[in-house]
């Protein structure tokens, strides 16, 4: 029995006057993978922002649930503790406060308990490691002089570290080498489990060649204008987004 | 050179070109409380004497008080600096009047002070004294403690009380009130006439002390001062931290504070002076700070102003010997209702003396803060280097922010940098730590404990924590 973890209802939403997104729908269950695609400026981060709440955007009209609860009208600090995540595709730089104090202060919130010192200290240590990012980053300020690719792996320790219930990655792997996409690509492998979902918006099919995905969207016309399974991301990587898009079953019936 | 008065000091606040009307329109509010300070007269020579008497001040000291009230009652208010309009001068007699105890009662500190005490987690029994209303406290005997620690090392470390009337009775005299004179602006000749309190610090030569001299609980020991005056004497090659006042906020009944600090650093020391200012917001923080420095000497300044209703507040270096230095590192958070002037002088007076300016101001809720950096290069004081840098945040649209550069150079070999930023609260860091699930008040809080970084890694570290604590307080405030 699948549960719906997000559904977004005819959600239509603007910066000032531009219209972003109209009355696009979207649900995704406990435990699954999404994949979401598009071309450049059809939506996709405004939506991946639209679900963590930046007040960036006007949401217009329609709704965003959570585990069946309203968010719609939540701010992102709300949304963060009842388990969403989202990695941004260019994080901010906070001067001044450290990558360790942030993401100690960040799981204190999102788990209403502020994690011990020292054990903390240690789970990060590990964690770090695993990501190939070097111990001295956890005292250095967060994002502030970081590569784009240490920015990256930055955003997915926080994942792995805050563990939460849904994680949006807006383009996890873009500017990033070979190598640096395989240990990010490891690092989202380790986050997925049973109990969580994944909704990941890349270009780049080898991201996500690992995962089993369950679905994949495909934004068009400020909407999901295409949907299918893992097969469709090897038929937009050989023929364009033009090879998908109209002839597929629309989303949800619109 | 405008704004250079008879002894090249600069005076913080010179007319910048295109403020004038501005100015003119403070000098003809000024204009119209004058007869108040007629009516303040009431602070007589009679009243100066008893002050004396109580005090049992030597011959030269009741001879200075007597000179520097006649100066007072001649000198003009300040032209510059944030206008001081709400300044009770009236009450002055009654702040100064020796019989006239400043009796506070818990029960009268307003309950803003009481609630931070509660948030800071300040014990109960610490309370009425860090609000100045408590009599002696705990506090007497850790001062005593440390005073016997340095002691033993040859350091003098007493109250100004007891330094006058002492064996370093002598050594006071040659140098109170020789680096700001009561001639300097009226709120000193005001201080030179009825001050009381404050710390004496004599380090010999060679002396370096480990720990830092703290005057809370001096303060706190001798009654919190409104006119108190701190002396620091630091011989050759010795070293000195010496802290000022307290983190905690102080509740004084009386609204104006008029200090006055003089430091003397002598050839190849040290000093570091740092202070966190926390007064109540309805104070009138006025106080003066001077340092001289010898041949390789070191000032320190480390600086944060919170409190107070209006702050002026430019400690000033004079580097007298070559090779001198001064460093400034200073942050003001100006709240609702508060007009914090800070800023940082210096005068190079001698060859290759080299002074750095580090100065962050936060504003919010419609505070305003200026900054004055005041630069003075003599022409003798060639090879000297001076960096200023200048760094403010605003946290809203009504808040308010200034920098104020200062420079007169009178010499070609000088090599100058001067930078000046200002910015407000990043939204998109904001909703960036509210999607980790940090709370709108906490991630701004801690944004702007980041921009403040810079200043408390320079403070030992139960400032730091309580420095942090008060931004964050400050901005848990609806306004």
């Amino acid at each position: 029995m699948k549960t719906p973890l997000l559904q977004i209802k005819d959600l239509s939403a603007a910066v000032g006057e531009k219209l972003i997104l109209r009355g696009l729908c979207l649900t995704i269950n406990a435990g699954e993978t999404h994949v979401l695609m598009g071309q450049n400026g059809t939506g996709k981060s405004t939506l991946a922002s639209a679900i963590m709440g930046s007040p960036a955007f006007d949401i217009i009209s329609g709704e965003i649930l959570f585990e069946g609860e309203d968010i719609t009208g939540e701010p992102p600090d709300k949304r963060a503790r009842r388990g969403i995540f989202l990695s941004f595709q260019n994080p901010e730089e906070v001067p001044g406060v450290t990558l360790e104090n942030f993401l100690r202060t960040a799981k204190g919130a999102v788990t209403g308990e502020k994690p011990r010192l020292m054990q903390f200290k240690k789970d990060l240590r590990a964690e770090m490691e695993r990501l190939g990012v070097a111990e001295s980053y956890a005292g250095r300020e967060l994002n502030v002089g970081f590569s784009g690719g240490e920015k990256k792996k930055a955003e997915i320790l926080q994942l792995l570290t805050l563990a939460p219930k849904l994680a949006i990655l807006d383009e996890p792997d873009s500017g990033l080498d070979v190598d640096a996409v395989k240990t990010v690509s490891e690092g989202i492998r380790r986050f997925r489990n049973e109990g969580n979902s994944l909704l990941i918006i890349t270009h780049n099919a080898k991201l996500v060649r690992e995962l089993k995905i369950d679905r994949v969207h495909v934004l068009e016309n400020k909407r999901i204008g295409a949907e299918g399974g893992a097969e469709l991301i090897d038929r937009i990587a050989s023929g364009g987004f033009a090879s998908v898009a109209g002839g597929l079953p629309r989303g949800d019936g619109r | 050179m405008s704004g250079t008065d008879s002894r090249g000091a600069r005076r913080p606040g010179s007319a910048p070109d295109g403020i004038e009307d501005a100015l003119r329109e403070l000098y003809d509010k000024k204009g119209a409380m004058k007869p108040r300070f007629q009516v303040d007269s009431g602070l007589t020579p009679e009243i100066i004497s008893a002050i004396s008497d109580e005090k049992g001040d030597p011959q030269w000291m009741r001879e200075f008080r007597q000179e520097s009230l006649a100066i007072y009652g001649e000198t003009p208010p300040p032209d510059w600096g944030p206008p001081l309009e709400g300044l009770d001068m009236d009450r002055i007699v009654t702040y100064v009047r020796p019989d006239a105890r400043m009796e506070a009662r818990w029960e009268d500190v307003p309950d803003e002070i009481k609630d931070t005490f509660e948030r800071l987690g300040i014990p109960e029994a610490e309370r009425t004294g860090l609000a100045g209303v408590g009599a002696q406290y705990d506090s007497e005997v850790v001062y005593h403690s440390v005073k016997r620690e340095v002691s033993e090392l040859g350091v003098v470390y007493t109250d100004m009380d007891t330094a006058l009337r002492g064996e370093y009775g002598g050594m006071v005299r040659r140098h109170f009130m020789k680096l700001l004179t009561p001639r300097e602006h009226k709120f000193m000749a005001l201080h030179g006439a009825v001050w009381s309190g404050g710390s004496f610090v004599y380090v010999p030569d060679g002396v370096e002390v480990a720990i830092p001299l703290q005057s809370y609980f001096r303060f706190n020991a001798a009654g919190a001062g409104q006119f108190e005056h701190t002396l620091i004497i630091v011989g050759k090659g010795a070293s000195l931290h010496f802290i000022e006042g307290c983190s905690a906020p102080k509740y004084n009944v009386a609204n104006l504070h008029a200090g006055c600090v003089e430091l003397f650093v002598g050839e190849g020391a040290r000093l570091r002076y740092s202070t966190i200012e926390n007064w109540s917001k309805n104070m009138y923080n006025l106080n003066s700070k001077r340092a001289a420095v010898e041949k390789n000497g070191i000032i320190e300044w480390v600086s944060g102003s919170f409190g107070s209703h209006t702050g002026c507040l430019y400690p000033m270096s004079v580097l007298r010997g070559e090779g001198a230095r001064m460093d400034y590192t200073g942050i003001t958070f100006a709240g609702a209702g508060q007009t914090l002037d800070t800023g940082a002088q210096v005068i190079h007076a001698a060859k290759n003396t080299s002074s750095r300016i580090s100065a962050k101001s936060i504003s919010k809720g419609g505070g305003k803060s200026t900054f004055r950096g005041g630069i003075t290069v003599n022409r003798e004081a060639s090879g000297c280097r001076v960096s200023v840098s200048c760094d403010s945040l605003m946290l809203d649209s009504r808040s308010r922010s200034d920098t104020v550069p200062v420079l007169d150079v009178r010499c070609d070999d000088v090599d100058i940098g001067y930078e000046a930023k200002i910015g407000r609260i990043s939204e998109q860091a904001i909703y960036y730590l509210m999607s980790r699930g940090i709370s709108e008040d906490d991630a701004k809080a801690m944004i702007v404990n980041g921009f403040a970084e810079p200043i408390s890694k320079e403070l030992p570290l139960e400032y730091a924590v309580e420095m942090n604590n008060l931004i964050s307080l400050e901005m848990k405030g609806n306004t």
